[in-house]
């Protein structure tokens, strides 16, 4: 396939015209996991994760994230014509997270309403949806969420990361755009680096193949063909972003492709709030686009585990200015922050056993 | 489960819709179609801001059934900035000490921790110390 | 209308019964009161009782209760107002012997609460709050007292421990009751040291939810026999009022409306004024609620209930005693049963049966129990009469 064909091209360029972040404010530092379980000896892959309360699940922190999202984008949410929540802990395993979501904020009736899961890149995987359906023509605006709160199994290696957050984005006609999706390219094989079975409660992870045939091999492919269909290279981005399970993979994949440090900062989050999973390259995105100046052009890769990326090509417009002040900064929602220990985190994400 | 009970009550719940008298524009909430002020007929839906205000708050450690695992909470009356007083918990409350007269938002979250892993979980509105001013 | 007497009364002694049945505990009662009133058979039922649903999953209840004391036949029927379910029937008993449609109605309160767990008494007992906009958040009874405590230390900036005066006079009291949960004063000091049940209510601001079962038998004096033996105390006024279900509802959360007309209309009966009556049986779930209700009686000023109980106002022997005989806070809290307990104490008092704990010379009696905080109010004046010939 030739590199233009590869992209995926709506028939009008659409973009996103709100945008909304969520983190819940407990943090559990890394060391206390270590504390716990391998007497605080041996590297620390993050500083801290996000851990949600005692009340939250991916309903309610998508309730938070769309809401944002909708007042950053000042449109009435009966003009929303699709809600899609993209996760790997919806709190039913059959009853959709989404209309619950698209209840709450008065998208209903008149709306689809649907769960994505891709693993990880479930979230993007709802942005790319979007895009096809405002750039159809068959819907104005359409919202797509990645929101997690990561399951790892007690002393497991995913325990110091697995974080709670994510992000939600009303898509629409480029004229309403704060921020223009310019190209987009998915890049997906049968790689089972990381899985969870129905009814498990812990998912179950490839150690070292993670790495490289999984993580980097889709980003990688994805992020070059993207950026050779659209004649980019690094330099031409003001800042990219990608999935982060830790802080090492998406530094290395960034030197990769060619990204300077300072070009992934803004968006690399995965030190302060864990693995969002399904939200953790779009809310990087979402704290990228809260200081990003017009013409700014960021490119976003996720990565999904079994396995796949969508990587994008995101232009900023003057838009930005009028609306990003209009909901919390995804900054602010990082730095309101309460520590808990592991007995605390133990209790609030129900690993204590009551029966 | 009361099923039918939650449900009829999703809007008012999961994001403080209440109602406008049409007469006298006093804003309702919880809704009960008729204005508390006037007496006349006050059916239109309004959505409520969310912003408001402690007007008292306690703290429960004796949970009534079905509310046992999230004790303790904090429970509260606050005054919305529409006018209605609402009774609520209040949530993201650490190192945050409650007052009277504390600036709060509404969240929508999970109202009581399900101990039957196979029932509806139900949602509704609680209230926190406001996360940013925009 | 007819004058209504109350001709017998009645009572188990509160607390945890667990040897003994809803329907024991309320047959107790029964038989006690209609005992005391040489065996006057009554025409009708009418049952306070809050719980028996939800605690004892007995719904139906007068008409177990009238076939268990084999009284088949009768009218019965149980009344249901939360906290003031007690008041309420006896409030039913007087219309039906003042209408004359009965000249003897026995008014039986019961609440059975130890056969439960603590939560799923609290979650009961929040049934009787907005189950919709209030209980379903997570408001029990006890929370909701906190709230507006904590709202009237707020707004009236009494003093530390202004309220301990409360419960150290209930326990003063209770310590002569026989039939009271705890009989043992207590010390303002002890109040002061008291953990906190729900900030700012302690542990003593709050009543112990207990078993318990009174009974009082209310005849027209016109069919006593000659030689009835008792003092008669007639209802000399009754009244029952409602308010908003749900606090929140209220313009003013801190006025207990509903308790300030229900006293207001009762003393219009009776042809006097609060400040006249010899001892006020008042209800004191929390201690806020006493203050709140001395404030409703218009006995204090808005936000200065509490100055009652400071210099032993509130004593036998003060100028407006209250809690008698425990009160609700020493004398225990059966649920439903509270006004007829509190019908059953003052009628003592005006006979002058009380014992140890008599009011020197009480010919009237103010008596009123609250469902919620004040959504019904339940208010009854009962008058000493004639003694027996």
């Amino acid at each position: 396939m030739a590199d233009m064909e590869k992209l995926l091209k709506p028939e009008h360029p659409v973009g996103i015209v709100g945008y909304g972040a969520y983190v819940p404010r407990y943090r559990l530092p890394a060391s206390e996991v270590a504390r716990i379980w391998t007497d605080g000896t041996g590297g620390l892959p993050i500083k801290e994760k996000s851990v949600p309360g005692l009340d939250e699940d991916v309903v309610t922190m998508s309730v938070e994230a769309a809401r944002n999202a909708l007042l950053r984008a000042g449109i009435p949410p009966t003009e929303i014509r699709a809600v899609w929540v993209g996760s790997e802990s919806h709190p039913y395993a059959v009853k959709p997270t989404s209309t619950i979501v698209a209840e709450a904020i008065g998208a209903v009736p008149n709306t689809q309403a649907a769960d994505w899961e891709f693993a990880c890149k479930a979230g993007t995987e709802a942005m790319v949806a979007a895009m096809g359906l405002v750039g159809s023509g068959m819907a104005r605006y359409a919202m797509a969420i990645g929101m997690d709160t990561a399951q790892g199994r007690p002393g497991d290696a995913l325990e110091y990361t697995a974080g709670a957050g994510g992000a939600a984005f009303i898509l629409g006609l480029e004229e309403d755009s704060l921020a223009v999706i310019e190209a987009s390219y998915s890049y997906v094989t049968d790689t089972p680096d990381f899985w969870r079975r129905a009814d498990q409660k812990y998912p179950e992870h490839g150690h070292r193949f993670t790495g490289e045939p999984a993580y980097f091999h889709h980003i990688v492919s994805a992020a070059e063909a993207v950026m050779e269909a659209t004649g980019t290279k690094a330099e031409d981005y003001q800042y990219a972003v990608f999935h982060q399970p830790n802080a090492k993979f998406p530094q290395r994949a960034g030197q990769m492709l060619g990204f300077m440090p300072e070009q992934i900062e803004t968006g690399l989050l995965v030190q302060d709030i864990g693995n969002t999973y399904s939200g953790a390259a779009i809310i990087g995105l979402t704290a990228i686009l809260d200081i990003a100046k017009p013409g700014d052009r960021i490119l976003m890769t996720s990565f999904g585990s079994g396995a796949g990326s969508d990587s994008m090509v995101i232009r900023v417009t003057e838009r930005i200015d009028a609306s990003r002040g209009k909901a919390p900064t995804t900054q602010e929602y990082i730095t309101r922050r309460t520590e808990i220990d592991y007995a605390q985190y133990v209790r609030m994400r129900g690993k204590l056993t009551m029966k | 489960m009361d099923i039918p009970r939650h449900w009829r009550l999703k809007k008012q719940r999961y994001a403080l819709v209440g109602e406008v008298c049409g007469h006298c524009d006093t804003k309702v909430f919880p809704p009960r179609d008729i204005c508390p002020a006037c007496g006349e007929e006050a059916k239109t839906l309004y959505q409520f801001s969310g912003r408001g205000e402690v007007y008292s708050y306690t703290t429960v450690y004796e949970a009534p059934a079905g509310f046992e695992e999230g004790a303790p909470y904090t429970i509260a009356m606050v005054r919305l900035a529409e006018g209605p007083l609402v009774t609520a918990q209040l949530t993201d409350l650490e190192e945050k000490r409650v007052e009277i007269g504390m600036p709060v938002e509404m969240v929508t979250r999970k109202l009581r921790n399900a101990t039957d892993e196979r029932g509806m979980l139900v949602y509704g509105y609680k209230f926190r110390p406001v996360v940013a001013v925009p | 209308m007819n004058e209504v007497v109350i001709a017998g009364v009645g009572q188990t002694a509160v607390g945890e019964h667990w040897d003994v049945s809803l329907r024991e505990l309320a047959f107790a009662a029964m038989e006690a009161a209609r005992a005391d009133a040489g065996g006057l058979k009554p025409q009708a039922l009418y049952v306070g009782n809050m719980l028996g649903a939800a605690l004892s999953r007995q719904s139906h209840l007068a008409t177990l209760l009238v076939d268990f004391a084999g009284l088949q036949g009768v009218e019965a029927l149980t009344i249901e107002a939360a906290g003031a379910s007690g008041g309420a029937a006896l409030r039913q008993g007087y219309l039906a012997v003042a209408s004359g449609a009965v000249d003897v109605a026995l008014v039986l309160g019961v609440e059975k609460m130890s056969d439960q767990t603590v939560s799923s008494v609290e979650a009961a007992a929040a049934t009787g709050t907005d189950a919709d906009y209030e209980a379903e958040h997570g408001l029990t009874l006890t929370a909701q007292a906190a709230l507006l405590m904590r709202r009237y230390l707020h707004e009236f900036s009494p003093p530390p421990f202004a309220l301990a005066g409360f419960p150290v006079t209930a326990h003063a009291n209770g310590a002569g009751n026989k039939y009271a949960m705890f009989q043992k004063a207590i010390k303002p000091e002890t109040y002061q040291k008291a953990g906190y049940v729900s900030e700012p209510l302690n542990m003593f601001d709050v009543a112990p939810s207990a078993d318990g079962a009174a009974g009082v038998v209310l005849a027209n004096p016109a069919i006593l026999p000659e030689d009835f033996g008792h003092r008669r105390v007639r209802v000399a006024g009754s009244s029952l009022v409602t308010d908003t279900l749900a606090l929140h509802d209220r313009p003013d959360p801190l006025a207990f409306h509903a308790a300030r007309l229900s006293i207001e209309r009762a003393c219009a009966q009776a042809g006097l004024s609060p400040a006249d009556v010899d001892l006020f049986e008042l209800f004191d779930a929390y201690s806020i609620y006493a203050a709140l209700s001395l404030e409703a009686a218009g006995l204090a000023e808005r936000g200065q209930g509490w100055q009652w109980a400071q210099n032993g106002a509130l004593t036998l022997t003060g100028k407006m005693p209250i809690a008698t005989l425990g009160g609700l806070k020493a004398r225990g809290n059966p649920g439903g049963a509270t006004g007829v307990y509190q019908a059953v104490e003052a009628t003592l008092q005006l006979r002058g049966q009380a014992g140890g704990n008599q009011v020197e010379g009480a010919r009237t009696a103010l008596i009123q129990c609250l469902g919620g905080p004040a959504s019904t109010a339940a208010t009854h004046v009962l008058a000493a009469g004639s003694d027996p010939a």
